[in-house]
């Protein structure tokens, strides 16, 4: 299987305070990567690298064997431009803690508004492909509503169709359904589960425990900046070795 | 233990109390009717406002003096002008507010310095100064800075690197000199218009555009700045109120085809002071009558999705598409032959 993708060693300051410390991650295509860890510990910092809204100190970060935020011309670093950074993140897909839907946009021009003005596709048929991904996230009746208009858990499910609307190769979900009232996470989490049934890379830092044991093919626990521990759901939430993991999910199961 | 909850009641006759008064407030009402009809007996009755004067006739065989030409071309400036600067002062605005906001220490140093400079010189002032800097140069041109100074570095004699140039007194003089001095004095206080409406836009809103691959002028123009213009047109309303007061200032330029210059023309000719006054004030009452206007119907494009206003739109456009695309059914003509 191919990697979609590879952090190596990745190091993350802000300003004196070093938040990561050296993380390693490996996801294959089709993957589902769940992060867990106590608040603080740079799960945010380090999904905010791998689309470059930050950038590293050290380390490297690839998705789909690219290089993020630099190319390598002769064993030397070079930082990309603008643009050809902004090219990059067309194909990584971003899905935050607070939607982020632009309130101004319809529901349906929030899902066109990348793919048509970005990459410049043609508008009829973004269109219709964005009709189709709000129907897939059962939201084909509120297409002309505005998003303040939607409950918490429709927005989110808005932002995630907004985000698969540019085609990415991966999907990063911040903490998706950490704002929710409880009754509406459920909603959200199907949509993510039904993604990663039809094979779609994603990398979820999420404190939704039973999510993770159904659909991740792998668990991460991060803590103070570095993985402290990582394996497959039954192995880490089941039977964690590492006692800061067996401290964490104490607290959370 | 829970008790059987009854599900009707008798429903209890309605209250009937005998509502409280507010003495204050007829009194009130009764002080500012006395005055409403002080202020209309003085103004239908009174001959000085000479109303005759203002609207029908003031001189033989002409118009009211409020649409006579020279008042009206007055008029006509004073509208262009208040166009003109305001249209300078916005986009020179934005372009401040975006440099202020910039990273680079440089850019927004500039741009600081620009709001700090403009702020604190008077309109008045800004205007007269540029009435007067042909002074500085004859001509205005556009091409090769320093172009003398680089043809003396290679011994060139004359050398000339510009592209087009004018007699500076034909391009600052006048309209354009008040117009330029307005608007830039305008600019200073748009960018921190903008920059506050830019600044109050959630940081979530350009890392959602910018996660999506937007380049930083495309979440600028399609995700910040039409959110921040909710903040920003209801201030940029009472900029554009306060400019057409402004341009009277620049009779000190001067700039002659100006409202109040003109009605205080026909003043020093006629002698009559106060109809002439009153008139400048119809005309301005009914400027910015047309501009709150304005503002009202831009207000509420830019308040799209938002509150009230938005769902109320929203519910209508559900309405027209249920009834097949049409808002009243009675526009079919249907049964009419
Ligand atoms: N832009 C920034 N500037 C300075 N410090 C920051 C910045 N962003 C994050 N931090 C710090 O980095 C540390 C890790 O933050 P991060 O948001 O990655 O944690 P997290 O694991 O996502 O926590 P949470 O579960 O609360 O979301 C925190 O101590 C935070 O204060
Ligand atoms: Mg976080």
């Amino acid at each position: 299987m191919t990697e979609m993708v590879r952090a190596e060693n990745v190091h993350k300051s802000f300003g004196s305070l070093e938040v990561l410390k050296g993380v390693d991650l490996t996801v294959p295509e089709g993957g589902v990567s769940c992060v867990l860890g106590p608040s603080g510990s740079g799960k945010s910092t380090f999904l905010r690298c791998i689309n470059h809204l930050e950038k590293l100190n050290a380390g490297r970060i690839l998705v789909d064997g690219d290089l993020v935020g630099y190319r390598e011309r002769g064993g030397k670093l070079h930082e990309m431009s603008e643009r050809d950074v902004a090219k990059q993140r067309q194909s990584i897909g971003m899905v935050f803690q607070r939607f982020n839907l632009f309130p101004h946009m319809t529901v349906l021009d929030n899902v066109m508004e990348a793919p048509s003005r970005v990459k410049r596709e043609n508008k009829g048929e973004v269109r219709e492909r964005a009709r189709a991904l709000l129907d897939r996230v059962g939201l084909a009746e509120k297409m002309s509503n505005y998003p303040g208009q939607l409950s918490g858990g429709q927005q989110q499910r808005v932002a995630i169709a907004r985000a698969l609307a540019m085609r990415p190769k991966v999907m990063l979900f911040d903490e998706p359904t950490s704002a929710l009232d409880p009754e509406l996470v459920g909603e959200v989490l199907e949509v993510m589960k039904g993604l990663a049934r039809d094979g779609m890379t994603m990398i979820v830092v999420t404190h939704e425990i039973g999510f993770a044991r159904e659909v991740a093919d792998e668990v991460v626990f991060m803590d103070g900046g570095v993985v402290v521990e990582k394996g497959s759901p039954s192995e880490i939430i089941a039977n964690p070795q590492q006692e800061r993991t067996k401290a964490f999910l104490s607290k959370v199961l | 233990m829970t008790q059987p909850t009854q599900t009707e009641r008798a429903r209890p006759e309605a209250i009937k109390a005998v509502p409280v008064r507010h003495p204050g407030r007829w009194v009130a009402i009764a002080v500012l009717a006395v005055l409403g009809a002080m202020f209309l007996h003085l103004i239908f009755t009174n001959s000085g406002f000479r109303w005759s004067f203002i609207f029908l006739e003031y001189a033989e065989g002409k118009r009211g003096v409020m649409f006579t030409e020279p008042v009206l071309e007055g008029l006509r400036g004073t509208i262009l002008l208040t166009l003109f600067s305001m249209v300078i002062g916005i986009v020179l605005g934005i372009i401040i507010a975006i440099m202020r906001l910039s990273p680079n220490k440089v850019l927004s140093s500039v741009a600081w310095a620009y709001t700090w400079f403009f702020r604190a010189v008077p309109r008045l002032v800004l205007a007269i100064i540029f009435g007067n800097l042909n002074i500085l140069w004859t001509r205005i041109g556009f091409g090769l800075p320093f172009d003398k100074q680089i043809g003396a570095l290679f011994g060139i004699d004359n050398f000339d690197g510009q592209i087009f140039s004018i007699r500076s007194t034909d391009l600052l003089a006048g309209f354009v000199a008040g117009m330029i001095a307005l608007g830039l004095s305008e600019a200073a206080y748009m960018a921190e218009i903008v920059r506050a409406g830019i600044q109050s836009i959630d940081e979530g809103q350009s890392e959602a555009a910018v996660a999506l691959g937007m380049s930083r002028s495309q979440v600028l123009r399609r995700v910040v700045l039409p959110q921040a213009m909710r903040v920003i047109v209801p201030p940029t309303g009472n900029e554009v109120i306060a400019m057409v007061k402004d341009t009277s200032l620049v009779a000190y330029v001067p700039v002659t085809t100006e409202l109040f210059f003109q009605l205080q023309q026909v003043q020093a000719r006629t002698f009559v002071v106060l109809p002439c006054l009153v008139a400048a004030l119809i005309w301005y009452l009914i400027i910015c009558s047309v501009l709150m206007v304005v503002q009202h119907f831009v207000e509420r494009h830019f308040g799209k999705g938002y509150g009230a206003a938005g769902k109320a739109r929203q519910r209508l456009r559900a309405i027209q598409v249920e009834q097949g695309g049409r808002v009243t059914p009675t526009d079919t003509g249907e049964g009419t032959p």
